[in-house]
């Protein structure tokens, strides 16, 4: 398939007419095989834009196009080729591992659902866990749990919010170089929310920065760090966040 | 069709896996029809004990009526505790940005009702025919049309009780206990509706489950198949369903709109 994997243009969400807009003017094309990455401070409308890619929310305004696929018409068709990771979005605590991933493989319509999941478990180091409820694991298990998820689909686009947030360094580490690989092996596309700069810094082609809903600036992190003269992202997330 | 079906067996795999991990949940699907029917037997026992002929079958009536009510309660909770599982788990936000389409939802929560009310009610079937030998499978085949319309009537009720927890959060979730419940004068599981007030009947009649149980006594006391009744009651049955459904349906994209399948078990 050509094209893009996501246009979005003009998105917008206002939720009360008497509030500002959460998100304003969105705009943006996320080439296939990219990594970009989504960044702003707390409610800047990062989960805002995303559960509106993901179809969760209806957009006031604007459209979004996930592999061709409108998805204020054709959400379903779309979804099915995407997937999605969040820590704030749980697993069923009590179904095993290997429970949680069968559940997600029929949603899915994954083909040869057994062979996936081995496949899964074995490059996410969770073969020893998968018959362990998924409650009874630790937050780093949990996160290549969820992530194991997101892949089941072999997915084009994937969304991922936070991937690596309560994470310790090696975990962390760990779960960039698998994303890295899933997206050199597939050519899919990635859009990540962080506020872990070097994460960013690391995965993302290209970043864009939102501040109350809006992108106040984007480019490549090396570009960006260039342009505002700073040592890293983070001092330039700083200097937008600061700005008046 | 088959990804459709495939979808609809996921989310039925993921309940019946949580089934399977916690034993507590199956005795309490067992529980209160047990309870029900224990409590109502003893009734029934005294009652024909106490009379001869009417208050034996009256008797019988009665034990039919908790039967087949508790059929009705269990469906609608099952489909609604069903969808509250998503919510408690927090995992309603991997349900919503699946493939699975709302009807596949609603489907594969109806299957797990029924599956929930066989749990349920069976046993305490089986009770009341080695309590109190009474044998509700003594009404013949029209007790599958009964337990049916009874079934569909909780679903049309969990899909408004799911509207409403769609439209108003987790604060909502006592309805899935509570709502039926209300019903159950109106249901005229005990008596004919006959007996309400005049002004009462239209509103009986409305429901289903009236109908349901105006043929049940026409089957025990009068050994008769009540055609009419049971062809309203399944009428009334799609009527419910599709305004339930259209609710339900009305509901989700409102959620879509306000954000709030974002922190809906808030």
């Amino acid at each position: 398939m050509n094209g893009p994997a996501l246009v979005v243009e003009g998105l917008a969400k206002r939720f009360a007419p008497d509030r500002p807009p959460a998100v304003e003017d969105l705009t943006f094309t996320l080439p296939r095989g990219a990594t970009w990455g989504l960044l702003g401070g707390n409610g800047a409308g990062k989960t805002t834009t995303i559960a509106m890619l993901l179809g969760l929310l209806v957009p006031s305004a604007g459209r979004i196009l996930a592999l061709g696929h409108d998805m204020a018409k054709d959400r379903f068709a779309a979804l099915a080729r995407m997937n999605f990771s969040s820590p704030y979005i749980a697993l069923p605590h009590r179904l095993s591992v290997r429970e949680n991933l069968e559940v997600y493989a029929h949603l899915y319509n994954v083909p040869r659902m057994r062979r996936r999941i081995a496949e899964l478990a074995e490059e996410m180091a969770l073969t020893e866990f998968l018959d362990r409820p998924a409650g009874e694991l630790s937050a780093g298990q949990k996160t290549r749990v969820a992530l194991a998820k997101a892949l089941l689909n072999r997915p084009e686009l994937l969304l991922l919010d936070e991937p690596t947030a309560s994470l310790d360094p090696d975990t962390a580490d760990w779960v960039r170089g698998r994303l890295e690989a899933y997206r050199a092996e597939s050519g899919a596309a990635i859009l990540l929310a962080s506020h872990n700069m070097a994460e960013v810094e690391r995965l993302c082609a290209h970043v864009l920065m939102l501040k109350r809903g809006r992108v106040v600036d984007q480019g490549a992190p090396a570009d960006l760090v260039r342009r505002y003269g700073r040592a890293d992202l983070e001092q330039v997330f700083l200097a937008i966040a600061r700005a008046a | 069709m088959r990804a459709s079906l495939r979808r609809i067996w996921g989310l039925i795999f993921r309940h019946l896996a949580l089934y399977r991990r916690s034993p507590p949940r199956v005795v309490e699907l067992m529980y209160w029809p047990i309870l029900q029917m224990v409590v109502w037997g003893f009734v029934t026992a005294y009652l024909a004990g106490a009379g001869q002929g009417v208050a034996s079958v009256a008797a019988g009536v009665l034990l039919g009526g908790v039967l087949l009510w508790e059929a009705a309660l269990r469906s609608q909770m099952g489909f609604s505790i069903s969808f509250l599982e998503e919510i408690w788990s927090r995992n309603l936000g991997h349900i919503f940005v699946s493939p699975l389409r709302p009807a596949e939802l609603v489907a594969g929560l109806a299957a797990m009702s029924m599956l929930r009310t066989l749990i349920g009610v069976l046993p305490a079937m089986l009770l009341a025919w080695l309590l109190y030998a009474f044998d509700i499978l003594a009404m013949g085949p029209v007790l599958v049309a009964f337990f049916a319309a009874l079934l569909a009537m909780g679903w049309a009720v969990a899909l408004g009780v799911t509207a409403m927890i769609l439209r108003w959060g987790a604060g909502a979730e006592a309805l899935a206990w509570s709502v039926l419940f209300g019903l159950t004068p109106f249901a005229c599981v005990f008596y004919p509706v006959a007996v309400l007030p005049a002004w009462l009947q239209p509103v009986a009649l409305m429901l289903p489950a009236a109908h349901v149980f105006e043929g049940m006594r026409a089957a025990l006391l009068e050994g008769r198949v009540d055609g009419g009744h049971l062809a309203a009651a399944f009428v009334l049955d799609a009527l419910w369903l599709a305004a339930m459904g259209a609710l339900f349906l009305r509901q989700f994209e409102a959620a879509r709109i306000r954000g709030s399948l974002l922190n809906i078990g808030e």
